[in-house]
Order: structure tokens, then C-alpha cells, then sequence
């Protein structure tokens, strides 16, 4: 057995989703320490110049499943199983999302595979793969290594760095049966965007409110203290689901990534899946009322206390400051 | 229909949690408890049951686990389940993910369920995907993350956020849901419904009882192993201010700020 798949998601447009390039990237890098070739699976009606411009990060081989559609994992199941077991592929392997680890859990079953999950890196110790899985709230790192082969990776969202190396990957269509039960979810909509269409990408301040907020009403005390600063709101999972905020203003795992010279996190316990979108921040505030909140073991300044006394505050005292 | 929870009995949030160097597993003395997530689970479960868009004649509480993980199927009973069953055998010890979804589907493929619930992680593995490993065995088909569930015309209509956005998708029964956080806010149980769950039926099962394969479970049977436990890359520890005086605690932070310019 050889060789590496990697499942490349893309949206309804076409585009390929960055995590799956990166997890492309990551898969030619190790394949070139292993043995085999990266290979991606791409389902869908995907044209045959956008399959071949997965080369150019790194897939020799593109598999392309033309009849089964996206959007869920059970069909994407059927697809990789087959090309594993045809092509005695030895490695999975997933950019972050959340199709990532439900095809990637799927699969787990389906060819009595072992799987590791929110990987944050993959070496090579004896020929064969080791995947890097922080646990416990990121206080250790387990290597956790296959027994046998197929070995699935889930990786961690922006854990694996896109890379351009200038190929054009060999397109492959295959022929997949879906299993019977993998045609009994259908999609009714997809991408649905709610709440208004906020931008948070560009702004070089973000106030990011949580649940600790306690109500849609808490949120004007994030807008106040960011229009103070010159920023914009963004939010969490949590919230985002309860219909305080919106959809396009969510950090993390399922939203965006965002990088800004200040992360001001307010009311946010600091769950793995939000931590992955904001990690990277220049420096990071959290004000949180639990000292043992997970947020404090990532920020530069974490101020202990009731976010409603202290933002209202805060907010007078930039605005004195700033004129 | 027939509604079974996967249920799992974690340390208490309260608890250090570590890992015994020596087996690699996670050190579970300590004070335990029903993993927080599986209260929406449940919760989802009693909704579907009382909402009466399908009749429900019974939600089984399910686990697999060591003995004191009877607690957790005690409180399951207390928020509503009608009984439930624990699959404990020695020979699971150690099984990894693709060994526990092979024994939990197992344990429910005697059931016969409608619709298997589960929680969006547990609080201590944090794998969230032990609902699509069962789906797979039990071919079923299944969604992760749910965050509203409704029932018309024997089928499920679920919503949940995925990568690009919000999702709606129609699931036909049987079926094998995880639930996210955001579906519900669980119930307290009732001084009553306490007191009487351990009058409730519970099954113990061993794994012979319900065809597991010895060889397919435990630390043997997994595909996955330890290898070894590094601490992560050191990181500076942050400052940390008490806030006792908000007027101080204020003035800190606005020099804070200043000193790196960022007003
Ligand atoms: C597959 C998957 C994908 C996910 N994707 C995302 C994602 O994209 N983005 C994301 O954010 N999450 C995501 N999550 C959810 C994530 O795990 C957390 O549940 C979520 O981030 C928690 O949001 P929160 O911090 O607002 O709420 P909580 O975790 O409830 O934290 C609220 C915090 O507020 C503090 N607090 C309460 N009152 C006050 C007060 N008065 N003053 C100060 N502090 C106070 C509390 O101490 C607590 O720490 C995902 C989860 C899964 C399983
Ligand atoms: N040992 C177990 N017994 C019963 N249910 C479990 C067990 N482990 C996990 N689960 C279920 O699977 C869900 C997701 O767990 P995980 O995939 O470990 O994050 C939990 O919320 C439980 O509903």
C-alpha cells in the first residue's frame, strides 16, 4: 500500500477550500518522505482545468467522483472508501472543517481504520505516519501513531500551510455506488448566511463577544468599545447559534480566521474551535469572569472580572484617551 | 419509535484532568459526571417525545463504560429516559475510537432504534465523531452538530453551521444525530425523577452478550496508538490583572493598550 488521499472540499461556486490546498501541500510533503503519491478526491461536476490546478499544490493524481454530490458526508464515504480500497491507499487525510472529521469518522468504520483527530502535525517515524493530537484542552500533545493500514488524519483547522509548487495533476474520474443509506440525507439548503453580511477580515481591531455577554443586548457594549477603538464586532459559535449575531461576524472552526493587531476577547471562554480562527492575532485581551477560563492560558493580558462593569468603562476611558 | 442517547460518563469539569503516563489513557479518578453535552442529547429526546409529532413508546439511555459509569445512566434516567443499558466488559478497556463506535453500534443494533441521539463531543475524548463511526456500522445515514431537529412525515428536517454557512438537510429514519449545544437548554431533574432512577430498568450487557468480537475492542483491537505525550511549545505566559478596583483595572488596560500603540 501507497500513497495519500486527501478529500478537497469547495463551495458551490468551484473554489477549493484553503484548509483542503494546505492539507494537498501537507499530504506531497509526506508522501515524498513515505512513498506513494498525494492524491485528492474532488466529488461533483468539477470541471477538468480546476481538478488539474490541484497539481500546483502538490496532488500528482486527481480522483474525481462526478455523480456524487456534496455537501454531506456519507456519499463522500462511499467515494473515498472505494478509491482507497482500489488504489491500496495507506493514509487519509483531512484539511479542518466539519465534513473533514464526519467523512474522515465515516471511513473509520467503514475499513476498520484507525483515526486521529484536530491534528496539528504529521511526521514520518519509521516509514510510516505519526499525527501530532493536542488533548486535554491543549495541555499535552499525544503522538499517536497506525497499527495498520488505511490510517485516517483529521487535521486541525489551519493546520497545514498551502503550497504552490507549479504542477498539473493526472484527472481521474471514478465510478461510485452509493451505499443505501448514503442517499437517505438530502440537502435542502446549503450555506444559508444568517444575520447581516458584516465584514471582520480587514478590520486591525476586532472586539469578540461570547456567550459571557449574556444577551443580544450585550453586544452593544462590544460595538461601542470597538467604534472607540476604530474596530469591528465579531462572535462566537455560541452566540451566532442563539441569534445574537451574525453568521459572517463568527470566528473559528465553522467561520472565518482572522489575524488582527488586536484581539479583544470579551466573554469568550476560548473553546479549541474558536481559539483555531484567532490564534494568530498580534496580541490578544480577554476579559473573562472564570479564571480558569482556557482563553487566559492564550492571551497576552487577561483581565479577571465582569465584563459589564469593566467594558462601559473602558470604553469612556479609550474614547477620554483617544479625544 | 424507539429513541436511544448515547450517553458517557466523564470527570467532572471540576477535575484536573491528566494522563496516567504508564497506560497512556486518561486517568479517570476523581470526581465523575454525565458529560455535559449529552444533557442536550437527552433533552432533544424528551422534546421529540413530548412534541408529539411522532409517537415515542420509549428513550433508552446508552453507555459504554466501567461500573461507576452506572451514575451517568442514573442521571440520564433522572432527565427523563425510560431506562437504559451499560455495556461494561474488561475486554473494552483501551478501545479507541474505531473500536468504541464498533462496540457502541453493536450494543444499539440490539436495540433496533428509530433514532440514535448523541452529544456534539465528549467532554473528555473531544473526538466528535464517534456519532458518524456508529451511523456507518448501524447504515444509517447521519449529521453532526445538529441545532434544531423537526419531525414531519416520519422524517427529520435538521439544521445545523457548516463550512460555508447554515445547512438544512432532510434525514430519513432510522437515523443517527449528534446534537450541537445550541439546541436546547436541558432540564433540571425533578427531586422525584432523582429519587426514582434507580428503581428504572438498567441492563448490563457484556460484550458477548450483544456479538462484539473480543478481537475488535480494547487496547488489542485498536487501530490507533499512543506513542508518546510531549508538553506543547512553551509559550509566554500572559499578564494577569484581578479586577477588584474597575477604575485601576481600567487605567491598566488603556496602558496596556498604549504602550502597544494600538489606540
Ligand atoms: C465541530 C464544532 C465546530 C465549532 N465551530 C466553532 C466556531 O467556528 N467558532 C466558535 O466560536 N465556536 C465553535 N464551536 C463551539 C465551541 O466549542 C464553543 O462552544 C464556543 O466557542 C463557546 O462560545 P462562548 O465562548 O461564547 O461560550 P461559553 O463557552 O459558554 O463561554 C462563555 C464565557 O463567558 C464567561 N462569562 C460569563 N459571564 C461573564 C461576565 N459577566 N463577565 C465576563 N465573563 C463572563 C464565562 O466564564 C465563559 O468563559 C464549534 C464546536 C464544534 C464541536
Ligand atoms: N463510551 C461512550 N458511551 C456512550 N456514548 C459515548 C461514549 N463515548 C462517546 N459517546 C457519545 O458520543 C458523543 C461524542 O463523543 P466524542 O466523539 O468522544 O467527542 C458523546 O457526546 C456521547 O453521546
Amino acid at each position: 500500500m501507497a500513497g495519500i488521499l486527501v478529500y478537497a472540499l469547495h463551495d458551490d461556486e468551484g473554489n477549493f477550500n484553503k484548509n483542503s490546498l494546505g492539507a494537498i501541500s501537507e499530504a506531497a510533503r509526506l508522501a515524498g518522505e513515505v512513498g506513494g503519491e498525494a492524491a485528492a478526491l474532488v466529488v461533483g461536476d468539477v470541471a477538468d482545468d480546476a481538478c488539474a490546478s490541484l497539481g500546483n499544490n502538490g496532488a500528482a493524481k486527481v480522483y474525481r467522483a462526478n455523480s456524487v454530490p456534496q455537501g454531506l458526508a456519507q456519499p463522500i464515504v462511499d467515494a473515498m472508501a472505494k478509491v482507497i480500497q482500489d488504489e491500496g491507499i495507506s493514509y487519509a487525510l483531512f484539511g479542518g472543517g466539519l465534513l473533514g472529521f464526519e467523512i474522515g469518522a465515516g471511513l473509520t468504520a467503514r475499513l476498520n481504520a484507525g483515526v486521529t483527530m484536530e491534528v496539528t502535525a504529521v511526521k514520518v517515524q519509521d516509514g510510516k505516519l505519526v499525527a501530532e493530537r493536542p488533548i486535554l484542552q491543549d495541555s499535552e500533545i499525544a503522538d499517536v501513531g497506525y497499527v495498520s493500514e488505511p490510517g485516517i488524519i483529521i487535521g486541525r483547522l489551519n493546520a497545514f500551510d498551502a503550497n504552490e509548487s507549479g504542477g498539473t495533476a493526472e484527472v481521474v474520474d471514478v465510478d461510485v455506488e452509493l451505499s443505501e443509506w448514503s442517499t437517505k440525507a438530502k440537502m435542502v439548503q446549503r450555506g444559508e448566511q444568517r444575520g447581516a453580511d458584516v465584514n471582520i477580515e480587514d478590520a486591525d481591531i476586532l472586539v469578540g463577544g461570547g456567550r459571557g455577554l449574556g444577551a443580544a443586548e450585550g453586544f452593544k457594549l462590544c460595538e461601542e468599545l470597538a467604534e472607540s477603538m476604530g474596530g469591528a464586532v465579531a462572535a462566537t459559535r455560541a452566540v451566532v447559534d442563539a441569534g445574537w449575531y451574525p453568521y459572517a461576524a463568527q470566528i473559528g472552526q465553522t467561520g472565518k480566521t482572522v489575524a488582527p493587531k488586536l484581539y479583544l476577547a470579551a466573554g469568550v471562554s476560548g473553546a479549541i474551535q474558536h481559539k483555531v480562527g484567532m490564534q494568530n492575532s498580534e496580541n490578544i485581551l480577554a476579559i473573562n469572569k472564570d479564571p480558569n477560563a482556557p482563553i487566559f492560558e492564550f492571551s497576552d493580558l487577561g483581565v479577571v472580572g465582569d465584563l459589564h462593569k469593566i467594558v462601559p468603562k473602558l470604553t469612556e476611558a479609550i474614547k477620554a484617551k483617544r479625544g | 419509535m424507539k429513541i436511544c442517547v448515547l450517553v458517557k460518563e466523564v470527570p467532572d469539569a471540576a477535575v484536573q484532568k491528566r494522563i496516567d503516563p504508564n497506560t497512556m489513557r486518561l486517568d479517570r479518578s476523581g470526581e465523575k459526571n454525565l458529560n455535559p453535552f449529552d444533557t442536550h442529547a437527552l433533552e432533544a429526546a424528551m422534546q421529540i417525545k413530548e412534541g408529539g409529532a411522532i409517537p415515542v413508546e420509549e428513550v433508552v439511555a446508552v453507555t459504554m463504560g466501567p461500573d461507576s459509569a452506572v451514575r451517568a445512566l442514573h442521571k440520564a434516567v433522572a432527565l427523563g429516559a425510560d431506562r437504559s443499558v451499560h455495556l461494561s466488559d474488561d475486554a473494552l478497556a483501551g478501545s479507541d475510537v474505531c473500536a468504541t463506535g464498533y462496540a457502541l453500534a453493536k450494543v444499539l443494533e440490539s436495540e433496533s432504534p428509530d433514532l440514535v441521539l448523541l452529544g456534539q463531543q465528549s467532554d473528555d475524548g473531544e473526538c466528535y465523531t464517534i456519532g458518524a463511526v456508529v451511523a456507518d456500522h448501524l447504515k444509517m445515514p447521519s449529521l453532526t452538530q445538529v441545532i434544531q431537529i423537526d419531525v414531519s412525515d416520519g422524517k427529520l428536517r435538521c439544521e445545523r453551521q457548516a463550512e460555508y454557512g447554515y445547512d438544512t438537510v432532510e434525514v430519513e429514519l432510522p437515523a443517527v444525530i449528534s446534537v450541537g449545544d445550541a439546541i436546547n437548554e436541558p432540564r433540571y431533574p425533578s427531586l422525584k425523577a432523582i429519587m426514582g432512577a434507580k428503581k428504572k430498568p438498567l441492563d448490563s450487557k457484556a460484550t458477548g452478550d450483544v456479538g462484539i468480537e473480543a478481537g475488535q475492542v480494547g487496547e488489542g483491537g485498536s487501530k490507533t496508538k499512543v506513542l508518546g505525550l510531549n508538553p506543547p511549545p512553551a509559550k509566554e505566559a500572559g499578564e494577569i490583572i484581578e479586577d477588584e478596583d474597575t477604575n485601576e483595572t481600567v487605567e491598566k488596560i488603556v496602558a496596556w493598550l498604549d504602550e502597544r500603540k494600538l489606540i
